[in-house]
């Protein structure tokens, strides 16, 4: 960590990032005969060791499948994943550990509240309103239900700075209104959302609410009981946890009135022919054997987050990301594809005369990871009159050095299409 | 694109061309500069039809059959120039070319120049994608009747 950071962090309890990097063996690893810079953590973090010896572990001495046998071996399985159960229940400030179902991912857990939630309620002439920032996962789902039932999928606005417009989204709460899916940080713009204003304005309305928290669950505390959501979505593999694993947080309530969304074992109380009973929340929807594995190494990843402080890391992130921001404002012909008053993990930017895909391909022959393209936010880029942009997304474990290096092979970018 | 050249010769010439380079940021460097000087299509045939899918840049490509030599008069362009430049070469090997031509003659000589390793072709930057479409476009050229 160079001085520029040093100076802007806290004095004490700062975190030691050099010691951080230590536990991430691919940071250590090069591209392109270059050391990686990696500057993609909104697509997905880099796991630490903790994570790895945790998956690793499970498979060496702790498994088998859960739920199910009577040996001491599953037993000492499914104990660790009902553990990780109340791990992420701790972690996210959920009342009651049977408001925590595992899936996939964010979109398979927006997936399930779309079908299971959301479309034996939907009519014709229904509407569920997203907002302009919405990453692909919080459009399609609602758009496959709102197409078999004569719904339709409305988007609140953004204005200029890439800031959720309240006034018009308030507007745009109707009686129509079925749900509001909105998410707490752009993948893109790096907007930070006010979401408890957002979710008080939705239940005057008696709107259900459902948080994409896939890019706030790294970066900041989240307290479901005190953000007045009824469903709060994210993916283990953006928080250091692993691919494969990701969280459907609902109030017990709401789950405990959804039918099934996958049949199979695990999910049942008792089958017959005759017709077949379904298990309590949340084993209900978790049909099949789970990703047991990823499960527990998840709660090890929230074990690893706890142990730095969330209060830290995000003093951290935030401290490096006015560094960037500043840095990369100095680069000639590029622009800055929001101006968010709150901006967290994500900066997007465009160059004059050069594509994204250009400057993505030069600099991955720096060594650079970052991320171009449309960064699953199609209709985003449709409002900002851009078919792509560029974006440089942090984790806890980048340093001023990072930024530095980015800046450097972004200048000399400018350069070559000057 | 000398119509004199046949397909080999085009890939021997840029072959030769970038042994001239000693490492790979010199060689994207002349893909760009390939790729700035490549002629604009015009935009009448900047459609949605003419669009090649499978590219992160915005690629057009077109091919109209010359009925007078039975060759293909292939065109593209890209909003990115990496990928111009990528066009350029495509076009070096493929433009006025018989049908049969370009079918009998895969692109090998971008695997020896070392694209198909440093620009990870199959996953973002649609030059296999634009390969595929030029093949599609000489294939339905071929099965067409021969022009009178």
């Amino acid at each position: 960590m160079t001085g520029a950071l040093a100076e802007t962090l806290p004095a004490a309890g700062a975190l030691d990032v050099d010691a951080i990097r230590r536990q991430f063996p691919i940071l250590h690893t090069t591209m392109h005969d270059r050391p990686l810079v990696y500057l993609d953590s909104a697509a997905s973090t880099q796991k630490p060791r903790a994570v790895l010896d945790a998956l690793l572990q499970v498979y060496e001495r702790d498994y088998a499948n859960i739920h199910r046998g009577v040996y001491d071996l599953s037993q000492r399985a499914s104990a660790l994943h009902d553990a990780a159960r109340r791990k992420v229940q701790r972690f996210i400030g959920a009342r009651d550990w049977r408001e925590i179902v595992f899936v996939r991912n964010a979109t398979e857990a927006i997936n399930l509240v779309a079908y299971s939630f959301l479309r034996p309620k939907l009519g014709p002439g229904d509407e569920i309103l997203v907002t302009e920032m919405e990453h692909h996962a919080n459009i399609v789902p609602w758009q496959l239900v709102a197409g078999e039932t004569g719904a339709k999928v409305v988007a609140a606005p953004i204005t200029d700075a890439g800031e959720l417009d309240l006034v018009a989204l308030r507007e745009r709460i109707g009686p129509r209104t079925r749900l509001l899916g909105v998410t707490w940080v752009s993948n893109v713009l790096g907007t930070v959302n006010p979401v408890e204003e957002i979710t008080a304005l939705a239940r005057r309305a008696g709107v259900p609410v459902l948080v994409d928290a896939a890019q706030a669950i790294q970066h900041r505390p989240v307290d479901v009981s005190a953000l007045g959501a009824d469903f709060l979505v994210f993916s283990g593999h953006k928080m250091y946890g692993p691919s494969g694993v990701g969280v459907l947080w609902g109030r017990a309530e709401l789950l405990e009135a959804m039918p099934p969304w996958q049949g199979g074992g695990d999910m049942i109380e008792e089958v017959s022919f005759a017709g077949t009973t379904f298990n309590d929340i949340p084993f209900r929807f978790e049909a099949g054997t789970p990703d047991i594995a990823g499960v527990i190494a998840l709660g090890a990843a929230v074990d690893w987050i706890e142990g730095l402080g969330m209060a830290l890391i995000d003093a951290h992130e935030t401290a490096l990301m006015a560094y960037a921001e500043r840095a990369i404002r100095q680069v000639p012909a590029l622009r800055l594809i929001s101006e968010p008053k709150e901006r967290s993990g994500a900066l997007s930017f465009v160059m004059d005369g050069c594509h994204p895909q250009d400057i993505g391909t030069l600099l991955d022959l720096d060594g650079i990871a970052i991320r171009t393209g449309h960064h699953c936010a199609m209709p985003l880029h449709a409002r900002l009159g851009l078919p792509a942009s560029a974006r440089a997304s942090i984790g806890v474990y980048n340093t001023t050095d990072d930024i530095d290096a980015l800046v450097a092979s972004l200048r000399r970018v400018a350069d070559m299409f000057g | 694109m000398e119509a004199s050249q046949t397909i080999a010769e085009a890939a021997q010439s840029i072959r030769e061309e970038f042994a001239l380079f000693d490492d790979w940021r010199e060689r994207i460097e002349h893909i760009v500069e390939l790729g700035k000087s490549l002629p604009p299509l015009p935009p009448e045939h900047k459609t949605p039809q003419n669009k090649v899918s499978g590219c992160q840049s915005q690629v057009w490509m077109i091919a109209p059959l010359d009925p007078a030599t039975g060759r293909l008069r292939l065109a593209a362009d890209s909003d990115a120039f990496i990928v111009k430049g990528l066009i350029a070469l495509l076009l070096r090997l493929y433009a006025d070319r018989t049908p049969r031509e370009i079918l009998e003659n895969p692109p090998v000589v971008l695997d020896e120049i070392g694209l198909a390793k440093h620009l990870t072709p199959g996953r973002s930057n649609g030059l296999w994608s634009m390969v595929k479409r030029i093949r599609e476009l000489a294939a339905r050229a071929a099965a067409e009747p021969a022009p009178a």
